[in-house]
Order: C-alpha cells, then sequence, then structure tokens
C-alpha cells in the first residue's frame, strides 16, 4: 500500500471532534474569564480607587494568582482539558502552563529543575510576546510618533 | 524471522499495577493494585522503580526461589536510557539485559530469553518490563498538571511492573515460536494516533508469521496486539484484509482496549498504551485462561512506535515495530 492510500485509511477510521460543542465551550469560558477580569477592572476602579492602568495589572495578576493556585491545588487540569480554548487562550492558560511545569520538576533542584524548566511551555509566549511588542511599539512609534 | 521452540515454559507471572488499571476489567487478575501513582516515592521516576521492583517480589515468591537461583533478568522501560530497569537491575544483582523496542518491549526480551533458553545458555530467566502513566507523559509530553485537551485517537500509557518466569524446564504453557519484526515507517507523524502509526508492523510482523509457519488466522483462539488501541485495531483489520489479504477479523483483540473500561474510563480515549500494557493483559488474563485452557493457541503481537521528542521536532516520520511470540497450552 502506498503512503497515500495508507493515509486515506488512517483518515477513514478517525473519528470526528466534536468542533461545534468545543466552540461553544470555549466562547462561553473565554467570555466568563472576560466577564470576571472586567468585574475586577471596576472593582479595582471603582472600590479600591486606582488608576484604570494599574487596574489592568492588578486585573492580570489576580487572574494569573488563581490560575497558578487551582493547578497547585491540582484540579485545574481537569477544568482546562474539559474547557479546552477557553482556560488556554486567557492570561489563565500562561499562569497554568507555568505553574503545572514549576510543579513537576520542583523534585529536579531549584536551578536545573524548576530554573530551567519553568517557561518549558510558556517561554514561547514570552519570547514572541516581546518581540511582537517591541516590533509594533516600533511601528507605532515611527506612523504616530509614539 | 521466525524462530521455533522446543524446550521454552512459561512458569509464573506477575502483576502491579497503579489505580487506573485496578479500577478497569481487570482488576480480579492482578497481583498488587497501588491506590497511589508515587508508590510512596517522592517522583514518578522512582515509583515506577517500585512498581517493577515490586513485580519481582511478588513473582520470586511465587517461584519459591532468590535472585541467586536466577540466570538472567532481561528488562526495559519507556524512560530515557531505560533508567527504571537499571535501577531495579542495581538491587537485584542478577546479570542484566536491557531492551528497547517502546511498546514491544517485553515481547523482545521474551524472544531473546526463549533463544538462549533453547539454546540451553541459560536455565531461569526472568522477562520484566514497567510504564508509568505520569513519567511517560512527563517525558514525551507536557508537564503531568498540564491539562491540554487530546483527541479521541490519543492512548493512556498504562501504569505498572510485570515480570514473566520462563525456564527450559517443563510446565504447562510453552513458547511454541517467535518471530522477529521490521521497521515499518508508512510517513505517519501524529504522536495523538499511535495505532495508526504501528498498525502497519503489525500487519507485516502477522502476515510474516503466518506464512513462515503456514498457519491461518484461524490456527489461534486468539491474534491479540499490544497496544493499537480502538481505532489502531479498526485501521489494522482493514489494512491486513487489503495488503496481505488476510482475515484476522474474527479472533482478534487488542490488549490497549482490554486493559481498560473505555466507556467508563474517558480519560484513557482510544485505549492503554505503554510496554506493561501487552504485559498486564497477558500476564494476568491471558495466561489465566490459557490455565483454565479456555484458550489453548494466542499469538501476541506487541507493538511499538520508535520515537523520540527530539525527531518529533525535527519533523521526522515515526517508524514502528512489531515482534511476535506464540504462546501454547501444553496438553
Amino acid at each position: 500500500m502506498q503512503k497515500k492510500e495508507y493515509d486515506k485509511l488512517v483518515k477513514k477510521h478517525k473519528p470526528n471532534e466534536k468542533k461545534f460543542l468545543n466552540i461553544v465551550k470555549a466562547f462561553s469560558i473565554g467570555g466568563t474569564i472576560g466577564i470576571i477580569g472586567h468585574a475586577l477592572l471596576e472593582f479595582y476602579v471603582n472600590t479600591l480607587e486606582v488608576t484604570s492602568k494599574d487596574a489592568a495589572t492588578l486585573v492580570i495578576i489576580t487572574l494569573v494568582f488563581f490560575a497558578s493556585l487551582f493547578t497547585a491545588l491540582g484540579f485545574f487540569d481537569n477544568w482546562v482539558s474539559f474547557g479546552r480554548a477557553g482556560f488556554i487562550i486567557p492570561i489563565t492558560g500562561f499562569a497554568h502552563g507555568m505553574t503545572s511545569a514549576a510543579i513537576e520538576y520542583r523534585g529536579e533542584g531549584l536551578i536545573t529543575g524548576i530554573g530551567s524548566n519553568i517557561f518549558k511551555l510558556t517561554g514561547s509566549v514570552i519570547l514572541y510576546g516581546i518581540v511582537s511588542a517591541y516590533i509594533f511599539g516600533l511601528i507605532r512609534f515611527l506612523l504616530f510618533g509614539g | 524471522m521466525t524462530i521455533k521452540y522446543k524446550e521454552v515454559y512459561v512458569h509464573e507471572t506477575s502483576t502491579v499495577v497503579g489505580p487506573y488499571e485496578k479500577k478497569g476489567p481487570l482488576n480480579k487478575y492482578f497481583d498488587v493494585a497501588y491506590d497511589d501513582l508515587y508508590a510512596k516515592e517522592k517522583s514518578w521516576e522512582k515509583a515506577e522503580v517500585q512498581y517493577l521492583n515490586n513485580s519481582i517480589n511478588v513473582l520470586l515468591k511465587k517461584i519459591k526461589k532468590t535472585t541467586q537461583d536466577i540466570d538472567l533478568f532481561i528488562s526495559g522501560d519507556l524512560l530515557n536510557q531505560i533508567t527504571a530497569s537499571s535501577k531495579v537491575a542495581s538491587n537485584l544483582q542478577i546479570p542484566f539485559l536491557g531492551v528497547y523496542s517502546a511498546c514491544g518491549t517485553w515481547v523482545e526480551a521474551i524472544i531473546i530469553a526463549s533463544n538462549m533458553l533453547d539454546a540451553n545458555q541459560a536455565q531461569r530467566i526472568i522477562c520484566s518490563t514497567s510504564s508509568h502513566n505520569l513519567s511517560a507523559e512527563k517525558q514525551f509530553r507536557n508537564p503531568t498538571e498540564y491539562g491540554g485537551p487530546k483527541p479521541k485517537t490519543a492512548t493512556f500509557t498504562a501504569t505498572g511492573g510485570s515480570s514473566m518466569y520462563l525456564s527450559n524446564e517443563k510446565s504447562n504453557i510453552r513458547i511454541e515460536s517467535s518471530t522477529i519484526g521490521k521497521v515499518v515507517d508508512l510517513n505517519q507523524t501524529d504522536v495523538f494516533n499511535m495505532g495508526a502509526i504501528m498498525a502497519p508492523a503489525a500487519a507485516d510482523t502477522i502476515n510474516k508469521h503466518l506464512r513462515d509457519t503456514k498457519r491461518q488466522p484461524n490456527y489461534y483462539d486468539l491474534i491479540l496486539t499490544g497496544d493499537l488501541g480502538l481505532y489502531g485495531k479498526k485501521i489494522l483489520i482493514d489494512y491486513i484484509n487489503e495488503e496481505h489479504n488476510i482475515d484476522i477479523s474474527k479472533n482478534y483483540n487488542d490488549c490497549g482496549i482490554m486493559l481498560y473500561d473505555l466507556k467508563k474510563q474517558k480519560q484513557v480515549n482510544a485505549g492503554g498504551s505503554g510496554p506493561v500494557c501487552s504485559a498486564l493483559v497477558v500476564n494476568g488474563l491471558i495466561i489465566d485462561k490459557l490455565r483454565k485452557k479456555e484458550f489453548k493457541k494466542i499469538l501476541l503481537v506487541a507493538t511499538g512506535a520508535l520515537f523520540s521528542p527530539t525527531f518529533l521536532f525535527q519533523k521526522t516520520s515515526i517508524p514502528a515495530i512489531a515482534h511476535a511470540i506464540s504462546l501454547e497450552l501444553v496438553e
């Protein structure tokens, strides 16, 4: 059997993933996290009276804190498996990836374990986040003068 | 390459499993079941050593022998540089051969043992293997607490250690023949569809075995692959029919599907995998069925996907291998 024919056979027996259900889940869970984020923003601005710029940072810190805490408590991986992109795309996915790596490698030392591996999953988010921020910042500066 | 044996006998087996396997349908056939994936150790890797070590302790008790009575220990696992087996071998102080064929490791060990026993180079050999769901997950995929979603075709590495004691002294079950497979690569790259990677290798080895021995599939009460999973099983039935004109659909099953209850244990997706998966099914269920004379002839075809994360990231296809042994009840 040729490789192409075999690919067809493999495809024939591949089960369908429930794409529509996954999209609905991701939309509603991701949307809920967005609503929680905005509620927190309102809370920080109106009740604690911080500037909206500082409040945005505080919202991120809050979400990262809870996603990391829930990962450490051991049940957040089940939530992520269920909610998929709904939990992975918001900042909660970044926190979950970072904390799970830290937990996994804690037994291999502070430097060679946690230090070297904490950004195993999320390192690319940081790297390409910084690179793209630099590029878009530069474009904004050149076109609009900052 | 098919080799026939005259004097190779299976005496005893042992099975040590983790919590997921305990909840599966074969629990009553297992010797020891841990509720704790850590097995009171501090890491997944050390836990795997514990599982494997315990399977040998259980086996030695069953056969009433000490490590000094054993000529050779052959073992392999999935950890980098097969370290679980090496650690156990270091405890045992029995001459040791480490082997690797991914999920086909254990059958490779039995083939080597059978050849040595039949040639009378050794009299008493223990063949073992282990895998651990979370040490495999950590090494081949993501950190264990990471909950990234998996497709339905993904398989679930079984947790446990399992051993078999073989000798050229007579018993009621023998290794009748073995077929050493060749590496087959049909350009598959999806690690979440291992069944599709390994099915052609299983087909090639089954075809070779049946032709070399001039047998039909119905010669065996059961042809057993370890471990293609639910979708790999369907692929194999179609592929071997189209490619080699062999119909195995009537007496064929897969160890990965038998180890878990696929309807209730949703987290296993397409079924079990890992070298210990086929070892647990055979050493638990199949040996028991042979002893009770419910089965007389079994063909076990253990398949392995021979890949490393490094090669995968370098975008190379994944080759696969399958080795077969024929188990027979001695009347």
